[in-house]
């Protein structure tokens, strides 16, 4: 047991509101195969989750409290929670790739059905009575029959269970559920939503200096001078410089603004970025470093080269920014070769890796503690920042807290990466698809051994720069149909001009705009109707049902052409459907769109969707998810693209960066398919990848004209409506 | 130097500025240690630092302190988790909130509008609210939770 060495102290403790200082915690990696890494039961009784995946604002908070609630028979409310802090918690790795439940709560409800049995059989023991008579209830184990039992904190004095997560420990019965699959209360939102909460923002340390981070005014300047005197005037104010890394530091926040803004240096020229007027003919020409063979079925190359009627489009996903509403900020103390950083990463385990390699520092000395942030949605800043404040605190050797401005957010948050895709279909006389081939083009992951080049790491002269990673942004670039012969080719590129990083769902909504766009094409040019195409080519009942769904609540029925095409104001609707990943959720989507003429306006006035993630264990919580998802998408799609000259991003702030506001907000209508019996997948992306395609197909619909690029802003569906007049 | 009084929920708060032009954000987080409102911007574009002065939304980030003498009540002026103020216990009912960054600024800018209309449709919620962004689409959620405190106001 490497952890919870000071638990012991004092019987049993639990600690999630009282966490203890560093230097008591001991050697601090909390093993991953031990039902004690995940659960600590106090005297009282009382339950204590250690998790390695952070609730981002998606409810895992309540939903990992209802999973080990229902698995060890615990009430919900006398279970506190851990999460993300590295001496404290197992490494179940970071809160991405909607992971959170379908992974890290996967192995909390094993640790959980393993001490519901261990508890068992301690009981068995002293009860003298054999284990299979006896059940737990309400932070006790209970003769199934009836009668008095042992509450969970006499049977474990000493909080803990020296048992091994066993992975054939039996899982209780879905049918059997009173916990999972109701839709619990948030335990945070009374606090955040009366100001208690303590954000990372909030976070404040005896000692502590707040400070600011002066960027370079291109990408790769190299800092030439520095005039201290420039800031003398402001009291306290100090420099930090590792070689190309500048910040400042103050004693009152207000102050380290100032002197940010005051502070004169001189730094070289640079003009490294092709600029984002030319962003597609840059990807088109990028070297691509490995062509890799998604997936190929029948022969479509022999199919294309006897063909008579192809049908080709490209589909263009533009740069974008996480853009989340607070810049992200961290709080390190560093000193003598180890520390602590608070920090709101996803990945605070693999983070902690990063900064011990980078600094030199003793792995056991240093912790990270996570704190809410404000919400991510992949890596954002927040990685970049809890180096830079860790950097900035061994440089003083005291603690530091820095807070990134809008312009450092906007400007340079690793950004999800432009992706181009070209789409073929051959097609017989009958409007048969006889063979499809998608070739898709994406940067290549290959992240060096410290992750994604951090800006400091790089500017800091630690790391070269080199390696870059942006998930798993191949997936769903194939059709979900059943086609005869479909080739799908990832041409992975071997640069691209912004740094990248995961970004929601990456890869997956631009691939699924361009493939569900593309199957639209494909019906309007064979005068097929868009949701019979697809039920037609579907044979998984789940995906029939999401799709038949959203047909019903768009009382879908066949039309050729939108009967509002001639006035100034245009309607439409479309569809969507998609298998996440091609193996988790099933999602549906159907839009409603007014397109204003004149303007180019594209106004959407209505989203169902159907969604089917197998086990939902805090249905409310899904909805939110989903919720946020196509808001959050539809926002993208509409208004979202980063630009870029030759030396920096450019939209560096909401005028320049706007986001969908509350006028712009649709309706929404969801439908939640609940499939208890089927394994939980996670839910905070899923639906975000049908949304652009459904949102191109309706002004399809609507219009008549097609939109292969991202974001369909006003200009650029007022400049399609002159090229099509 | 620059000593000031702000009335902040309900008292006289005396606060030595350092530089006279520092945003009223900046004294309420650091040297009131009131941390509802939320740095977003510093432009006043998000609304997150929003609070009340004398019944209006106002952007802290861009208002100087040193010129705000009305009576400022901040997230915690309006209620806490025991005792929420309707529209806060509005939004804790409808879960109109992910991260809760931004929410700060929701509950702030409904509050007002519902000070001013306190039978806002739901045209008027969204109009009120176009200036205050969210990420993570909590929309519906925030909308529906200023219409749940408009009736049971």
């Amino acid at each position: 047991m490497k952890r919870r060495s000071f638990l012991q102290g004092a019987a049993g403790l639990v600690v999630a509101f009282s966490i203890p200082r560093f230097a008591e915690a001991g050697p601090s990696t909390v093993e991953t195969d031990s039902v004690d890494a995940y659960l600590a039961i106090a005297p009282d009784g009382s339950v204590t989750v250690y998790a390695g995946k952070v609730d981002l604002g998606t409810g895992a908070r309540a939903a990992i409290r209802q999973i080990v609630a229902e698995e060890l028979g615990v009430r919900p409310e006398k279970i506190a929670m851990v999460e993300g802090d590295t001496a404290l918690t197992p490494n179940q790795g970071g809160t991405g790739g909607s992971t959170g439940i379908m992974v890290g709560g996967i192995q909390i409800r094993q640790a959980a059905a393993t001490a519901r049995q261990g508890l068992i059989n301690l009981a068995a023991a002293r009860l003298k009575q054999p284990a299979d008579a006896l059940v737990t209830a309400d932070g006790a184990v209970v003769p199934r029959a009836g009668g008095s039992g042992i509450g969970f904190g006499a049977l474990v004095k000493s909080g803990r269970l020296d048992l091994a997560v066993d992975k054939n420990a039996k899982l209780k019965n879905p049918d059997d559920y009173t916990i999972v699959g109701k839709s619990l209360a948030r335990p945070d939102l009374p606090e955040k939503l009366t100001g208690r909460h303590d954000y990372v923002q909030d976070i404040r340390v005896d000692g502590m200096l707040h400070a600011r981070v002066i960027r370079p005014p291109a990408i790769g300047a190299k800092l030439q001078n520095v005039d201290a005197a420039s800031i003398a005037q402001i009291p306290g104010a100090r420099i930090v410089r590792v070689r190309d890394f500048l910040a400042v530091v103050a004693r009152r926040e207000w102050d380290a603004v100032r002197a940010m803004r005051v502070l004169r240096a001189t730094w070289s020229e640079a003009a490294t970025l092709p600029g984002s007027e030319t962003l597609f003919d840059t990807v088109r020409s990028t070297q691509v470093a490995r062509t890799e063979t998604l997936r190929n079925t029948g022969d479509a190359a022999s199919v294309f080269a006897g063909a008579g009627r192809v049908l080709k489009a490209s589909y263009r996903w533009p740069i974008q920014s996480h853009a989340s509403m607070g810049p992200s900020c961290a709080v390190a103390d560093i000193r003598d070769g180890g520390g602590t950083v608070w920090t709101a990463a996803q990945g605070t385990h693999r983070l902690r890796q990063v900064i011990t390699q980078l600094l030199g520092l003793d792995m056991a000395k240093l912790r990270l503690i996570y704190k809410d942030g404000s919400g991510s949605y992949g890596g954002n800043g927040n990685d970049d920042v809890a180096f830079e404040a860790a950097l900035i605190s061994r440089e003083l050797g005291r603690p530091a807290r820095l807070q990134w401005m809008r312009e450092d957010e906007h400007g340079w948050d690793p950004k999800g990466p432009p992706q181009l895709l070209d789409l073929r279909a051959a097609l017989d006389p009958a409007g048969e698809v006889l063979a499809w081939e998608t070739v898709a083009m994406v940067p290549q992951n290959n992240p060096a051994p410290t992750g994604a080049p951090l800006l400091a790491a790089v500017a800091g002269g630690f790391v070269d720069g080199s390696g870059m990673s942006s998930g798993l942004t191949s997936l769903n670039a194939d059709p979900p149909y059943l086609f005869a012969n479909a080739r799908t080719d990832i041409k992975w590129l071997a640069t691209t001009p912004l740094r990248p990083s995961a970004l929601r769902a990456p890869g997956k909504i631009g691939n699924v705009f361009a493939v569900e766009s593309f199957i639209d094409e494909i019906c309007a040019e064979t005068h097929a109707d868009p949701l019979e195409f697809r039920l037609r080519r579907l044979k998984d009942p789940r995906a029939i049902e999401v799709l038949t769904r959203v047909g019903q609540m768009m009382a879908w029925k066949p039309r050729t052409t939108s009967p509002s095409r001639g006035g100034a104001m245009l309607r439409g609707r479309g569809i969507s459907y998609m298998r996440y990943k091609q193996a988790e959720n099933y999602v549906a989507m159907g839009m409603e769109v007014e397109v204003e003429r004149n303007s180019g306006h594209v106004r959407v006035t209505r989203v169902v969707c159907a969604h089917d993630c197998g086990l939902m264990i805090n249905p409310d919580a899904v909805r939110a998810q989903i919720e946020g998802s196509i808001i959050q998408t539809i926002s993208r799609t509409l208004l979202e693209e980063v630009k870029f000259d030759s030396r920096r991003v450019t939209t560096t702030d909401w005028a320049s960066y706007p986001i969908l506001t509350f006028p712009e907000v649709p309706k929404l209508e969801i439908a939640l398919i609940d499939r208890p019996h089927e394994r939980p997948v996670g839910v905070g992306e899923a639906s975000t990848a049908p949304v652009a395609a459904a949102l191109g197909n309706a002004v399809f619909d609507a219009t008549g004209m097609r939109l292969r690029e991202v974001p369909f802003t006003p200009q650029r569906v007022k400049a399609a409506f002159a090229a099509s007049a | 130097m620059t000593q000031i009084t702000l009335h902040v929920n309900g008292r006289d708060r005396s606060v030595d500025l350092g530089d006279p032009e520092t945003p009223l954000l900046y004294v309420l987080r650091d040297d009131l240690a009131l941390h509802g409102p939320k740095f977003g911007c510093g432009h006043g574009q998000c609304g997150s630092c929003a609070v009340m002065v004398d019944g209006q939304a106002v952007r802290s980030c861009t208002v100087k302190a040193a010129s705000v003498k009305g009576k400022i009540t901040t997230l915690e002026g309006l209620g806490s988790p025991e005792q929420p103020s309707k529209v806060q216990a509005a939004f804790i009912a409808e879960a109109a909130a992910q991260c809760g960054y931004c929410t700060n600024g929701m509950i702030v800018a409904a509050t007002a509008l519902l000070g001013r209309n306190p039978r806002p449709k739901e045209v008027d919620i969204r109009t009120a609210l176009a200036g205050n962004l969210c990420r993570c689409g909590s929309h519906v959620r925030v909308i529906a939770a200023v219409l749940r405190a408009a009736k049971e106001g």
